[in-house]
C-alpha cells in the first residue's frame, strides 16, 4: 500500500488529546478482560482458538509496525479458498479462524 | 448539512428513526433487501417483502422527506437453497419496473459455500441482462476476506464494469484491493462488527475519498440509525473540510447511484 505518514490531519499532540482518555478505557476493558478470564475455570485443556487468536493480535500492537488494524484483521481472517457446497449445519463466523491455533492464518 | 445513507433497512426501523434521521439532515436512503433475520418459509414472503420495499417504505420515508430507494434479490444467507432462490429470483424483473428500484443487491456470500455463489453468479446475471447497478454485501468477521475476493472474481467474469459495483462492508484488510481492482466500497459504521466512526475516518485518510461512501447498515440488530451523521462529526473534529466531508458522505452516493435512471434527487 502507498505510504499513509502523516496523512492525519491532526498533530501528535491533538490526536492524543482527542483519543488518549477514551482508548485508555479501551485498554482497560481488554486488561479487565484478560484478567476475568484468567478467574474463570476452564472448560477443557485444549486452548479456545478465539483466545490463541486474541494474543496474538495482542503481540501486533506493540510490535512498532504501522497498519496495525489491517494486519490484526488479516490474522483474524480465514485463509483457506476451498468452498464446502452448503451453509447447512454451519455455525455463524466467531470472528476467529478455526485454524490459527495451528499458526496457518497467516 | 445534508447527507444519504445508502444503505440501511428500514423495514426493521421505527418511524421515530425516519424523524431523527430527517432531523439530522438525512435527503435519501437506499435500502437492500436482506436477511430478516429468519429464513422465509415461502417464495410469496419475499413478494410480500419487495412490495413492502416499493410501495410501503417510500411512502413512510416522504412523510419527513427522505426519498427511499431500494435493491432487491435474495440475500446470501437464504440463498444457500438453490432451487429456492431461483423461486424468488424470477419474481423481480416485474418488481424492476418499479420507480424506486436501483438495482441488485444486497448480493454476495455469507459462509462462502459453493450454493450461495451459484446464485451470486444469477444475480450478477440478471444485472447484466437487465442492466441493473450492483450491491454487494461481504460476509462478516473472519469469512470476509476470502468471500470479498471470491466475489470480485464472480463479478470480474461478467461483463458489468466494476465501477457500476459497490461492495459493502469493507475494512483495513479489504478496502485497498476493492479499490485497486475499480470497484466502489462501502464502510458500514456497526457497533461490535465493521467499522466505528473513528476507523471510517481513518480509512478516508489512507485510502482518498474516490470511490468510497459510509453507511449505517441499520437493522434489526444493535445498530445506529444516525451513525452516518456521527461518521460526519467525527471528521469535521479532525479538521477535514466541509467538501471532504460532503464528498463521502453526499456526493460520492449521489454519483455512484446517479447511474441508475431511476435516481434522482427532488429540488436539486
Ligand atoms: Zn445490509
Amino acid at each position: 500500500m502507498s505510504n499513509t505518514a502523516f496523512t492525519c490531519p491532526q498533530t501528535r499532540t491533538q490526536v492524543i488529546n482527542a483519543y488518549f482518555l477514551e482508548h485508555r478505557a479501551k485498554l482497560l476493558d481488554i486488561a479487565a478482560y484478560l484478567d476475568r478470564l484468567d478467574r474463570a475455570k476452564p472448560e477443557s485443556d485444549e486452548p479456545d482458538f478465539r483466545d490463541v487468536a486474541f494474543t496474538r493480535c495482542l503481540a501486533v500492537l506493540t510490535d512498532g509496525q504501522p497498519q496495525r488494524a489491517r494486519r490484526i484483521l488479516e490474522l483474524l481472517s480465514d485463509h483457506s479458498t476451498e468452498m464446502p457446497q452448503s451453509a447447512d449445519g454451519m455455525k455463524g463466523a466467531s470472528g476467529a479462524p478455526q485454524n490459527i491455533v495451528e499458526g496457518g492464518a497467516l | 448539512m445534508s447527507y444519504i445513507d445508502p444503505h440501511i433497512h428500514m423495514v426493521s426501523r421505527t418511524t421515530d428513526d425516519y424523524q431523527r434521521m430527517a432531523q439530522a439532515g438525512c435527503i435519501a436512503i437506499t435500502e437492500p433487501a436482506f436477511w430478516a433475520g429468519f429464513d422465509r418459509s415461502s417464495a410469496q414472503g419475499f413478494f410480500d417483502y419487495f412490495r413492502q420495499l416499493t410501495e410501503y417504505e417510500p411512502r413512510r420515508a416522504a412523510q419527513f422527506g427522505i426519498q427511499h430507494f431500494t435493491w432487491l434479490c435474495i440475500n446470501p444467507k437464504e440463498a444457500d437453497d438453490p432451487g429456492f432462490a431461483r423461486e424468488v429470483i424470477s419474481l423481480i424483473p416485474d418488481f424492476l419496473k418499479c420507480g424506486n428500484v436501483l438495482g441488485i443487491g444486497e448480493i454476495g456470500l455469507n459462509k462462502n459455500t459453493k450454493n450461495e455463489l451459484i446464485i451470486l453468479e444469477e444475480h450478477i446475471a440478471l444485472a447484466e441482462q437487465t442492466n441493473q447497478l450492483v450491491l454487494v454485501h461481504t460476509p462478516h468477521l473472519e469469512d470476509k476476506l476470502k468471500g470479498t475476493r471470491k466475489i470480485m472474481d464472480a463479478v470480474a467474469a461478467s461483463s458489468i464494469d466494476p465501477g457500476r459495483v459497490l461492495i459493502d462492508h469493507v475494512e483495513e484488510h479489504t478496502v485497498a484491493e476493492v479499490l485497486d481492482r475499480g470497484f466502489w466500497a462501502g464502510m458500514t459504521l456497526y457497533p461490535d462488527t465493521k467499522c466505528t466512526p473513528q476507523r471510517a475516518a481513518d480509512i478516508i485518510e489512507m485510502y482518498g475519498t474516490e470511490r468510497l461512501w459510509m453507511n449505517s447498515a441499520g437493522d434489526w440488530g444493535i445498530s445506529d440509525p444516525l451513525a452516518v451523521p456521527k461518521a460526519r462529526l467525527e471528521m469535521k473534529r479532525r479538521g477535514h473540510s466541509p467538501d471532504t466531508v460532503n464528498k463521502v458522505s453526499l456526493e460520492n452516493p449521489k454519483q455512484f447511484l446517479s447511474q441508475s435512471p431511476n435516481f434522482r434527487i427532488e429540488g436539486a
